[in-house]
């Protein structure tokens, strides 16, 4: 009964879409957030479940084994990475997805092309194109995502990776594609070309992302996301199945919104980040002409404790640093130390603190710290001139100044936390290094500025330790 | 272009306005489970992938369509359990409190 399975096909289709859409429309509120994800992860089963009826499959083995082997790996890091590595994680598995489309799409026109041996007449230029297109996104999107992870993991430099010629090897790159690309889709090349450009954007994907520094990392991923969204919708026009058309337009459209969320965050434009190289100049740049008299004031976890203790209002504004020391329950512990001394606490939440957005609000919530202790950037600003105490725990761009104050400083224009009006400031830090932006900051050397430096959990342990003696 | 075409265009640009939609209205506390959850969701072409082992009449094919099954069910699996394991925190507090 061919029909009757088509239409469980159809139907069970049009049911997953619906269920992804609800499923992200319950995502959007904290208190549904977990059943929305639920709900879509119901409406790929069924996707994928009724996937299996299609006649066109002849064998199950290879699909279950794959499914066994892919399911059993991605389930077992799901489950074992790190909260603070959640970042690389989401990129390693946007890289799958990519490299699939991109298989997918290589594999279905070899497939189209056997059918009629040396001729391409078979393949419509409709469905060529978006061959090419699948490929090449997927390939971009793969490599990209390794890359991003890579700068995450500090398996590779956070820094921006230059090397002379390197917009125009990646122009020719493109072209390269573009000219083989156009031949495939119009039928003037064959399978060679089609892998060519598999390779080309395989190198193109890894050589785009190279350069961009690991602060502006949530921002690549979010486009890598939204392009592997894009390159499963162009997999859905080669196979005519509109499951994946819709899903990866899902995908595809509201990546992209997040992408320009997070940018406008930032006060960047997109291809700023892509192509700005962000800090590889500036370091030189903008360090010459602030050092000068430049001093620091260290200061002892003692007397943290001490200036902490006896202050009526201490905000924490959590950064990079807290994710890297893993500190986010010792500086839930100190926070509550405080409360029992009568000390509102607060925790001040800019929009790209961390290596994504909200990523300081997902640490934070493992550590049980309630949401109404997190205010975000424009409820906190204003406090600051009433606040006793800053704690800023491995932050630096999002609290620098400049990006207020110095129309020369590459980030100007950023909104940041007004961190330098509190009363007080206590910064901790591992070292003198920069931010991810790679530029001097001058909340550091401010009057009202005290550096503790060291390993953020260590330090808060040290000042936990201290108030408990106070 | 045939009309099959068409309506693939059709469908490509609906869902592209509910994909803003639904989204746009996301607080950014959420934007990190978000792109995570949408993560998952591309994971879709697993589906794809599928199709292709599944109907593969060649060795190349097999080994093509079995490393997309491996990767996509990867991406798939990895990224809900990725979010659920993020939302889970975002769990309400209230429970806390000791009853009155």
């Amino acid at each position: 009964m061919p029909d009757l399975r088509a239409s469980a096909i159809a139907v069970s289709y049009i049911v997953a879409a619906i269920l992804f859409i609800f499923g992200l429309k319950r995502l959007s509120s904290p208190a549904t957030a977990r059943s929305g994800n639920r709900v879509a992860a119901a409406g790929m089963t069924l996707a994928l479940g009724a996937t299996l009826l299609d006649q066109q499959i002849l064998s199950f083995w290879s699909i279950a084994v794959g499914t066994l082997i892919g399911a059993g790996i991605g389930t077992y890091f799901a489950r074992t990475v790190q909260m603070t590595a959640m970042p690389q994680m989401v990129a390693l598995f946007n890289g799958m997805g990519g490299a699939t489309a991109a298989l997918v799409s290589v594999a279905e026109y070899l497939r189209l092309r056997a059918g009629d041996a040396g001729s391409t007449a078979v393949v419509t230029s409709g469905e060529a194109t978006s061959i090419v297109l699948g490929t090449v996104i997927g390939a971009v999107s793969f490599t990209g995502s390794i890359v991003a992870f890579g700068k995450l993991q500090e398996l590779l430099s956070g820094k921006p990776l230059q090397f002379p010629m390197q917009r125009l090897l990646n122009a020719l790159l493109l072209l390269g594609i573009g000219v083989l690309g156009a031949a495939v889709a119009t039928g003037s090349a064959g399978t060679a070309a089609l892998w060519l450009i598999f390779v080309l954007a395989l190198a193109l994907g890894a050589l785009f992302v190279l350069p961009i520094g690991g602060g502006d990392m949530p921002v690549v991923i979010s486009i890598l996301n939204s392009l592997t969204g894009l390159a499963a919708a162009l997999t859905g026009f080669v196979l005519h199945n509109q499951m994946l058309v819709v899903a990866g337009v899902l995908v595809g459209a509201s990546g992209t919104l997040l992408t320009l969320l997070m940018s406008n965050a930032m006060n960047r434009s997109v291809a700023n980040v892509l192509f700005g190289a962000f800090g590889a100049g500036s370091d030189g740049a903008v360090a010459q002409a602030s050092t000068g008299t430049l001093s620091i004031r260290q200061t002892t976890a003692e007397d943290t404790a001490i200036a902490l203790a006896y202050a009526r209002t201490v905000v924490i504004v959590p950064g990079y640093g807290l994710a890297v020391a893993e500190a986010q329950h010792t500086v839930r512990e100190l926070a509550t130390d405080l409360e029992k001394r009568g000390v509102s606490v607060k925790y001040a939440i800019h929009p790209v603190a961390g290596r994504m957005p909200g990523h300081m609000n997902v640490l934070l919530a493992e550590a049980n710290v309630p949401y109404d202790q997190l205010l975000e950037m424009e409820q906190v600003n204003g406090e600051f001139a009433q606040t006793d105490v800053v704690l800023v725990v491995g932050a630096n761009d999002v609290v620098n100044p400049a990006a207020r104050d110095n129309p020369s400083s590459p980030i100007y224009g950023m909104p940041i936390l007004d961190v330098d009006r509190a009363r007080n400031i206590i910064v901790l830090k591992r070292s003198m290094g920069h931010g991810f932006a790679g530029i001097e900051n001058a909340l550091f050397h401010h009057d009202k500025t005290r550096m503790l430096f060291g390993d953020a959990r260590k330090s808060l342990t040290e000042v936990s330790q201290a108030i408990k003696e106070v | 272009m045939s009309n099959e075409l068409v309506l693939g265009i059709y469908v490509f640009i609906l869902a592209m306005f509910v994909g803003f939609e639904v989204i746009a209205r996301v607080p950014s506390v959420l934007h990190t489970p978000l792109m995570s959850a949408t993560n998952a969701i591309h994971g879709i072409v697993v589906l794809g992938a599928m199709l292709v082992a599944g109907a593969a009449d060649t060795p190349l094919l097999h080994a093509l369509g079995f490393i997309a099954v491996v990767f996509g069910a990867a991406n798939v699996f990895g990224g809900f359990v990725v979010t659920d394991r993020m939302l889970e925190m975002f769990r309400k507090k209230e429970q806390e409190k000791p009853d009155a």
